[in-house]
């Protein structure tokens, strides 16, 4: 059985308070809570604060470019099926760079979690307004404030009909613990969107800011009605709802692929070269 | 023996089916044959032919006029029946092109009216042209017969009948009307059935041969054949073909795919690369596998879309931002384009590195024969670790140091060993570093340790003809075709010989074989380019120091063909 000691990667070089230390905090429990075992999963990440995340604790790892991890991962999981594969990206990264691979790969459908540390604001460059910072925001690149509206990823997924949609707080870690295990449960791409402040360059949005607004999804909600899960991911404003807004047991893309369907891996597939000579007879 | 035919007409009205009928009957007749397409970039209409070439001899190249022309439209009789031999002939059906020529190189066939006298459908009047050539060049239509069930015998016997039907009447009415043909076609040996290969085909199939596993791509001509090759074979072998919703998404793919523990490949042309360059980067960082297929058309931007040209040599050879090694295969030929996939397979996984297969449409939608390709050629090694190996070591460290700058590649969860990289600079476990020292180290394994190796792994180019050659022409990928038979043409009237590089980077040294000395010698040198501002010549002085005393460029988007070589060296 899996220990959080077997979590515990190299020393983060996150600034002090940022919200990134509960979230690795909490992506270590999640990972013990399921049982899994560093070898079993496959971390890609992106560039960006997020995108160090798996270096601070234990797995393989593929930390690739700014926007591309969805892509990556969508060559992991279709070659070894049986690796949890997780993508690890920002708000700049998978919504503004990589925004075309997150259309496609909600419609692509592998079984890959996406956690996005959405913190409305791009941290590594320092400051510049991410496609979730708010309108009117100053910056240093936006001097005369936003004037973009902010792209809403839980609305933007539940109409893509992403297969598993969620949001989660970085504030309140067993909720956010809760909802990346049920990600990883989750047959199907599942989209975790984690609020979470920004202590160096978001001066709005602060851990008290979130504090006031976000709330946990009662039970009342079924997540499995799309008008109602649209209709609230429509709120972000006064109040922020969190927890499990859609989900849906569309086919995995790997599941249907005729090669793969109930079969290892394809990694693991033998290789058979005498098999294939019979291919040249065809241009004859 | 050597006769070209040329099948023009609009897009959609089947002249590809004629030509490639043809192809395969001259090839299946024991004839060499050699082909290629020139068509525009439309669905429908517009003006497009098929060029097919046939011979007793060898042959590799497609020649400026011919001896028979198919005209399927108005457009094709007017335009190219200036192209014809003395003694060639133009067929056409006045009737559906609702035109009438009366100059003696034309002969009126009524493909329509005789497909539907023989065999009760109009569709048939393809199946009545092929049958008009087998009677013009008096051939018996037994292979096509032959060839015709094997084709239709899916759509039932009716169809094939139908078929047969028409050939037979085409040829009957060519063999009772066309008084002025003269042509003299001998009949070869039994069982000299040749293989016939286009320039797509044998890099899907050195690819399946190697392992590949994992095919994404976004469709962009000429690249298309081969995503379309891939996909046909994705039902019944272990081969995953993904089309991605860009080209960084498809490098991206296969990068994971690649990491993950498989052989991958993406597929593009020049503006699909530029897409692909940052993913190519993030391939020479990880030192991650991944062979790259670049089918040139002319540029910059869109240019044009069907056509051929060799201007991305230097940009595929300098793309990607930072310094890492990559491999350069240029074929120039169907069989080169199976060895050498095979080969960029191979050393990509060797060394860890990106290996490109540049083409171009010239090569890519021609077709020759050969006598037949041999898969024990294609060396496949797995040099990965896997579960076996793994479950024995003590430590494992993704980018190790090593002797040779080859870090030892484990497949990601195939045991407790981690397995982790990074776009970032990283220590010899994949993890990010930024100190000095350990720069120093990765760019000396990664770059300086491997790149003389690789070298070393490369061929040298092929000297062809003379050995004490006054004239030398030098070219490299597509052109070889052409090159070859100017110098089998020319070598009775010149000391002439060819030196084609198909092995392009790292690029060839002088130890295996003495390239420069050869060149040299020689008085009049001439490096032969389908571009404007011969790269290769370019890049063989920034290599050698060699300079070229002449260069021979072509940039209309068309191929050579034998004539301009002839010509320019006669001259």
């Amino acid at each position: 059985m899996p220990e959080l000691e077997d979590y515990r990667g190299q020393k983060p070089t996150w600034c002090p308070g940022c919200g990134n230390f509960s979230l690795l905090k909490t992506f270590k429990e999640a990972m013990v809570a399921l049982e899994l075992e560093p070898h079993q999963i496959i971390m890609v990440s992106g560039i960006g604060q997020a995108g160090k995340l798996p270096h601070y604790t234990r797995g393989n790892t593929f930390n690739g470019l700014h926007g591309r991890t969805l892509p990556v991962a969508s060559g992991i999981r279709l070659v070894n099926h049986e690796m949890h594969v997780i993508a690890i990206a920002g708000d700049g990264d998978c919504y503004g760079e990589g925004g075309n691979h997150l259309l496609h790969a909600m419609r692509r459908n592998n079984d890959i979690n996406l956690f996005v540390h959405d913190n409305q604001v791009y941290g590594l460059t320092k400051g510049q307004a991410s496609p979730t910072t708010q309108e009117g925001t100053v910056t240093k690149t936006q001097p005369y404030g936003v004037l973009l509206e902010p792209r809403n990823p839980i609305a933007l997924a539940v109409t893509r009909d992403a297969s598993f949609v969620a949001r989660g707080f970085t504030g309140d870690g067993a909720f956010l613990k809760e909802l990346m295990v049920a990600a990883l449960e989750h047959k199907g791409f599942a989209l975790l969107d984690i609020l979470q402040p920004c202590v160096s360059y978001n001066r709005i949005n602060t851990l008290s800011w979130y504090r006031e607004r976000v709330y946990r999804v009662g039970e009342d909600h079924d997540p499995t009605d799309r008008e109602a899960a649209f209709r609230l991911a429509q709120e972000f404003d006064e109040k922020i709802p969190t927890g499990v807004i859609y989900k849906n047991s569309r086919p995995v893309l790997e599941d249907s692929i005729p090669v793969l369907a109930g079969k290892p891996p394809l990694v693991r597939h033998p290789f058979d070269p005498a098999g294939l000579v019979k291919e040249l007879e065809n241009f004859f | 023996m050597d006769y070209s035919i040329r099948i023009g007409g609009q897009a959609g009205q089947g002249l590809q089916t004629i030509g490639a009928v043809l192809a395969k009957l001259f090839a299946r007749h024991g004839f060499e044959v050699f082909t290629h397409q020139d068509y525009m970039s439309r669905i429908r209409g517009g003006h497009n032919y098929y060029q097919v070439r046939f011979a007793d001899g060898p042959i590799s190249s497609s020649r400026r006029l011919v001896d028979i022309l198919i005209a399927l439209d108005k457009n094709t009789a007017e335009l190219h029946h200036n192209s014809l031999t003395p003694g060639g002939l133009a067929i056409y059906d006045a009737e559906t092109i609702k035109e009438r020529y009366e100059s003696p190189e034309f002969l009126d066939i009524p493909f329509r009216k005789i497909a539907i006298d023989s065999a009760g459908v109009r569709l048939m009047e393809n199946t009545v042209a092929v049958g008009a050539v087998m009677g013009m060049l008096d051939l018996d239509l037994d292979l096509l017969n032959e060839l015709l069930t094997e084709t239709f015998s899916r759509k039932g016997r009716e169809i094939v009948d139908q078929n047969i039907a028409a050939a037979e009447a085409g040829s009957q009415y060519a063999r009772h009307h066309c008084t002025q043909c003269t042509f003299v076609v001998p009949s070869m040996p039994e069982k000299s059935r040749r293989m016939l290969l286009d320039g797509a085909s044998p890099v899907g199939l050195g690819a399946l041969m190697s392992g590949c596993r994992f095919f994404a791509a976004y469709p962009m001509t000429p690249s298309t054949g081969i995503l379309n090759f891939m996909a046909g074979k994705s039902m019944e072998y272990s081969l995953i073909v993904e089309q991605a919703e860009d080209e960084i998404a498809a490098i991206n793919m296969a990068i994971g795919a690649s990491f993950a523990g498989v052989r991958s490949m993406t597929g593009t042309a020049g503006g699909g690369f530029a897409l692909m360059v940052e993913g190519l980067s993030l391939a020479g960082m990880t030192e991650t596998p991944v062979v790259i297929f670049v089918g040139q058309r002319p540029a910059p931007a869109t240019g044009l879309p069907t056509r051929t040209e060799q201007a991305d040599l230097l940009y595929v050879l300098n793309a990607a931002h930072g310094e890492f090694p990559r491999v350069i295969m240029a074929p120039g030929s169907p069989e080169q384009s199976f060895y050498l996939t095979g080969k960029a397979f191979d050393l990509a996984e060797k060394y860890q590195v990106p290996a490109f297969i540049i083409s171009d449409q010239y090569l890519v939608d021609s077709e020759s024969t050969l006598d037949g390709l041999d898969a024990s050629r294609i060396r496949y090694e797995d040099y990965r670790l896997r579960a076996d190996v793994l479950a024995r070591r003590e430590e494992y460290k993704r980018h190790a140091y090593t002797e040779n700058g080859v870090s030892p590649m484990a497949e990601p969860g195939a045991s407790r060993h981690l397995v982790v990289t990074d776009s970032d600079e990283h220590d010899e476990d994949g993890h990010l570093v930024e100190d000095a020292g350990t720069r120093v180290r990765m760019v000396e394994k990664r770059m300086l340790k491997k790149l003389p190796l690789i070298r070393e792994e490369i061929a040298p180019p092929l000297l062809y003809g003379s050995d004490d050659a006054g004239i030398i022409i030098t070219g490299w990928g597509s052109t070889y075709g052409v090159m070859k038979e100017a110098v089998d043409v020319l070598q009775n009237r010149h000391k002439i010989a060819m030196l084609h590089f198909s092995e392009i980077w790292p690029f060839p040294g002088t130890e295996k074989f003495d390239y420069l000395a050869v060149l040299n010698n020689a008085e009049r040198t001439v490096c032969v380019e389908n571009n404007a501002t011969s790269q290769f010549a370019r890049l063989v002085r920034m290599e050698t120091g060699y300079e070229f005393t002449h260069l021979l460029n072509k940039y209309d988007g068309r191929p050579f063909l034998l004539e301009d070589l002839l010509e320019y060296l006669d001259a």
